[in-house]
């Protein structure tokens, strides 16, 4: 094994059973195959980002070397190196949406929110980012929200968008 | 009357399914293939075909399928770039989300043809949610004995899985998405030597096609190469996926009959349904955000004066002079409020944002462009931005590792070659360009693109 | 074997030499510069293109010309190849854009970088001209960091060249740097302060063509053109021992690798040779460092470039093109 990882989360044991098969997945050896899924699967475990002692931990469960996790983690843009709010409103800002008004929807959530690009709201609830193209430009504007996509946003759908997403964490919480 | 092959199911109820799939004649085309044809066979009815990538790059299917080293003792690959990232195309989605069967199906047909015995679906990872549908699709498939090992007793097996990406437009670059695939950065790799056909993933003979390519596949092998190869117009043979976004009364994916005249796609009611709020077309950036933007007149017809098609010929009829290209069928339509500085600002801000960073043409080209571009939007600009953004453009163009240099440096010229009038207002009205809706309040006339409705 | 011909001068190869390396054969001003490239690390180059070259004639059996500009260190050579590389205006176009695209987030601190005087892309500018003006942007800016406590990271300097990653993954047990972020945000970092500390990674400041990473044990700052190098060695278990002691009378200020002509390293030498022995006492000195290469170091204090004869090769380049296409015998100038 590579570096010990001073870790004190693991994967959960299913997660863990999950990360095998993914590892199973590519030829034996190739196990850095796996890094990107893998990554995903800590952000989504470890509190929606991607701390150091968690690279590590990737790393140490790949056995590769932290920098290698760190040069890819770093790379992609869907990993979180800093901790995020609960729900991230991730706005589409490319040309297609901005066609259909993607400046006005960015503008209203950060008035909205008081937030700018990438700053999280003081109650902790939503973390604006923009971000390029989801291949959603036939619905545009369009921003993510976890798994999935909101289509056809307008400032007025907005609002209510937020207070069900609010709800809803709200209520995962209880 | 038009006809479809991708999408002719797509709206009966429990596509999404193997069994309803199945009703619908799906996997007929594996049977046939695994059945009663070699896998020299089904590569020669895609080469019949005429059927060409549908990524981007439009290079012969059938022809780029004999390019794999069979004969190299190593394990060949197929991987399906379902990357889609390309600003305006969102079709691959559209097939991965609503019939993920017919994908599988077709990449059956081409791992049996290459002699691939494990195959990757390499998806964007913003996709989180057709993650579990293709791997139930998967799943089903494999159930019902058409993945798996032995398929229908004919001793060709086959795994597939499904790998998502991080978030990074350069890994639909194909030798990007493998080195993404092995878990590094989406760096693209050198050619030569790196040929995915030759040197692909883990070094082994590899070949990498679009979703919509393999999901052509049943049909050609179904309605046989030389009956596809009817559809459509001379080298452009079939049907395409168009997706249509911007300014128009219905955005969304459409299949056409490649041949189909541009202005039937923008104004007719089957497809665009014409421009909203009963503007008129200003431009037209016909095949993803990476190719030549056209001013009206020259989107509906060629210099020469003749209607304009959608093929890969006519688009590009005129060459970057007077032409485009069809690329990914991502067709962005900009009515004339549009500001052609702010939309080319915001797709150089784009690649900007997701060039690699490994070769310094585009590495520092691509922000550059960027920052000068922002200052003219922005009331800022200089008269002597204009050529130098032009030729920033041509120092990166053709001089870099991937085409994402080429694909930033395109819309900077084409755009200053079709549309200098509005560079040229931004500089000497720099205090009106300040509001960003500027254009929609006092709309750049006349213009001598417009089309008149 | 493949017969070559560049800029009019024909030589003949072993099959798989890059395009590069067939020029450095032949030697002189036709040899493209390379910021990359480096023969001794794997996978390097094809990056900074600096050295891209036009192929006007693919091979003997495919005499089209390739449609784009290739990179000399990464394409091999075909048999019957023509590459034109200081003949070919758009070539020269083409490097000076390249140039100018390494020096717009370049800080252009000379004054103040170690580098000075043996620095790669100070003469690439020298020689391909400074054309900076253009850029009237905001230059990116990194604070300067220390990797452990024998190494300088000057992040503005880099030009991203991945030389020295390569090192420390080719040459050292652990690679604890790398390249992190993406585009012209990318830098060379550990993302958490990570010293380095390996028995070769002194080895990246070698290989760095720019001033990104220096040698912070270089006593007594000094200008590299008012040293005396020698090249010295010693009993070494861990690496050649052969190294060049940068002097100052009897001090040694510094001690690096042997560099050759194209300033590569194909010893390379050990941190223990590099940073722990700053006694000439240590060393047995052969004599002083002949420096063969077209930089101030050679210009301060050795032999200048000829910049008339540079003239007169290309001239007479340009002329032996017009008589290629004139049907005259291209072997005449070739002798
Ligand atoms: C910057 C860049 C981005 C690309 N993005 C995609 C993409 O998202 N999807 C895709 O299928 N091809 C994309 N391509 C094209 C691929 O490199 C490759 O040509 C294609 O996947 C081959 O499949 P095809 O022959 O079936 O079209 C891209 C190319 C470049 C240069
Ligand atoms: S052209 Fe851009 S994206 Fe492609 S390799 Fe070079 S820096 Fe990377
Ligand atoms: S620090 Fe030096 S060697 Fe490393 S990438 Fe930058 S320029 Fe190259
Ligand atoms: S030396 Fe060839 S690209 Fe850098």
């Amino acid at each position: 094994m590579g570096t010990q990882s001073q870790h004190n989360t693991t994967f959960s044991p299913e997660t863990l059973e999950l990360v095998k098969r993914i590892i199973a997945r590519y030829p034996e050896g190739k196990q850095k195959s796996a890094l990107l899924p893998v990554l995903h699967l800590a952000q989504a475990e470890f509190g929606g980002w991607l701390s150091t002692e968690t690279m590590d931990y990737v790393a140490s469960l790949l056995d590769i070397k932290p920098i290698e996790v760190y040069e890819v983690a770093t790379f992609y843009t869907m990993f979180n190196l800093k901790p995020v709010g609960k729900c991230v409103l991730e706005v589409c800002r490319t040309g297609p949406c901005a066609l259909r008004g993607s400046d006005d929807i960015i503008e209203h959530l950060q008035k909205k929110l008081n937030i700018r690009d990438g700053e999280t709201s003081a109650d902790g609830m939503f973390t604006l980012m923009t971000v390029e193209c989801l291949a959603s430009c036939g619905t545009a504007p369009v921003m993510q929200v976890g798994d999935h996509y909101i289509e056809n946003l307008s400032c007025e759908s907005l609002d209510e968008i937020l207070d069900r997403l609010r709800a809803q964490h709200e209520q995962k919480a209880s | 009357m038009r006809r479809q092959l991708l999408l002719k199911d797509i709206n009966v109820p429990g596509i999404q399914s193997y069994d309803v799939y199945r009703r619908q004649g799906g996997y007929t085309a594996v049977e046939k293939a695994l059945r009663g044809m070699s896998p020299e066979q089904v590569t020669e009815e895609v080469k019949l075909s005429g059927l060409r990538g549908r990524g981007g790059a439009g290079f012969p299917t059938g022809l780029k399928w004999t390019f794999i080293d069979r004969k190299s003792g190593k394990p060949v690959y197929l991987v399906c770039n379902a990357d889609e990232s390309e600003p305006g195309t969102f079709k691959d989605r559209y097939l991965l989300e609503h019939i993920p069967h017919l994908l599988i199906e077709g990449m059956i047909l081409a791992s049996y043809a290459i002699g691939a015995n494990t195959a990757y679906i390499y998806m964007r990872g913003e996709f989180r949610w057709i993650f579990p549908i293709l791997e139930r699709a998967i799943a089903e498939a494999k159930a019902a004995g058409f993945l798996g090992s032995n398929i229908l007793g004919s001793g060709f097996s086959l795994e597939i899985h499904v790998h998502p990406g991080g978030g990074a437009y350069i890994c639909g670059e194909e030798t990007a998405l493998l080195e993404s695939l092995e878990g590094k950065r989406g760096n693209p790799r050198l050619k030569p030597p790196y040929f995915p056909a030759v040197m692909g993933l883990y070094h082994c003979p590899t070949l990498v096609n679009n979703v919509e390519t393999l999901a052509t596949v049943p049909s050609i092998i179904t309605m046989g190469g030389a009956e596809y190869a009817r559809i459509g117009v001379g080298k452009s043979t079939g049907t395409k996926l168009i997706s249509a976004s911007g300014h128009i009364n219905k955005p969304g994916v459409y299949e056409i009959e490649l041949g189909l005249p541009v202005e039937e796609f923008i104004y007719s009611d089957e497809y665009c349904g014409g421009i909203w709020k009963g503007r008129q077309l200003k431009a037209v950036v016909a095949g993803g955000s990476s190719v030549p933007i056209l001013p009206a007149d020259l989107i509906l017809k060629t210099a020469k004066g003749e209607p304009r098609l959608m093929t890969y010929e006519s688009l590009a009829e005129g060459g970057f002079q007077t032409g485009t290209m069809l690329g990914s069928g991502g067709f962005i339509v900009m009515d004339e409020t549009t500001c052609i500085v702010r939309n080319l600002w915001n797709f150089t801000r784009f690649y900007h944002h997701e060039s690699c960073g490994q070769c310094s043409p585009c590495r520092e080209g691509t922000g550059w462009m960027e920052k000068v571009l922002h200052r003219i939007e922005h009331g800022e600009g200089r008269p002597h931005d204009i050529d130098l953004l032009d030729d920033v453009a041509k120092k990166i163009e053709g001089k870099t590792i991937c085409p994402l240099g080429d694909a930033a440096a395109w819309p900077v010229s084409s755009a200053i070659r079709h549309f200098r009038e509005d560079f040229e207002y931004h500089i000497r009205y720099p205090e009106k360009v300040r509001n960003p809706k500027h254009f929609e309040i006092e709309p750049l006339v006349p213009r001598r693109h417009l089309a008149t409705a | 074997m493949a017969k070559i011909t560049i800029d009019g001068i024909e030589t003949e190869v072993p099959d798989g030499t890059t395009i590069l390396n067939a020029a450095r054969q032949i030697g002189g001003a036709i040899v493209p510069p390379a910021m990359c490239y480096y023969t001794s690390l794997q996978q390097s180059g094809g990056k900074c293109r600096v050295c891209l070259v036009r192929v006007a004639q693919a091979s003997a059996r495919d005499p089209r010309p390739l449609p784009k500009l290739v990179a000399s260190c990464s394409t091999p050579v075909q048999d019957g190849m023509i590459v034109e590389n200081i003949t070919s205006p758009d070539v020269l176009e083409a490097r000076k854009g390249v140039v100018e695209f390494l020096l717009i987030n370049h800080p252009l601190d000379c004054p103040i970088c170690d580098q000075a005087g043996e620095c790669d892309l100070q003469d690439l500018s020298y020689a391909h001209g400074l054309a900076t003006t253009r850029y009237e942007e905001e230059r990116r800016t990194f604070e300067p960091i220390d990797i452990g406590d024998k190494i300088k990271l000057h992040m503005t300097r880099c030009i991203l060249c991945y030389r020295c990653t390569y090192v420390a993954d080719q040459l050292t047990d652990e690679r604890r740097h790398g390249v992190l972020n993406r585009g012209d945000r990318a830098e060379i970092g550990t993302y958490i302060q990570k010293a380095i500390d390996n028995d070769f990674s002194g080895n990246m400041i070698d290989v760095c063509p720019v001033g990104a990473l220096t040698d912070r044990t270089f006593r007594f700052k000094s200008r590299v053109w008012f040293t005396r190098p020698l090249d010295a060695h010693r009993n070494c278990e861990k690496c050649c021992g052969k190294v060049v002691l940068w002097t100052k009378g009897e001090e040694v200020l510094r001690v690096t690798a042997r560099k050759d002509k194209y300033g590569e390293v194909h010893e390379f030498i050990c941190n223990e040779c590099r940073f722990e022995h700053k006694n000439l006492s240590d060393w047995v000195v052969e004599g002083p460092r002949h420096i063969d290469r077209h930089s101030v170091i050679s210009q301060n204090h050795y032999e200048k470039i000829n910049l008339v004869a540079l003239k007169k090769e290309i001239e007479r380049q340009i002329q032996f093109q017009k008589g290629r296409t004139n049907g005259n015998n291209p072997n005449a100038l070739t002798a």
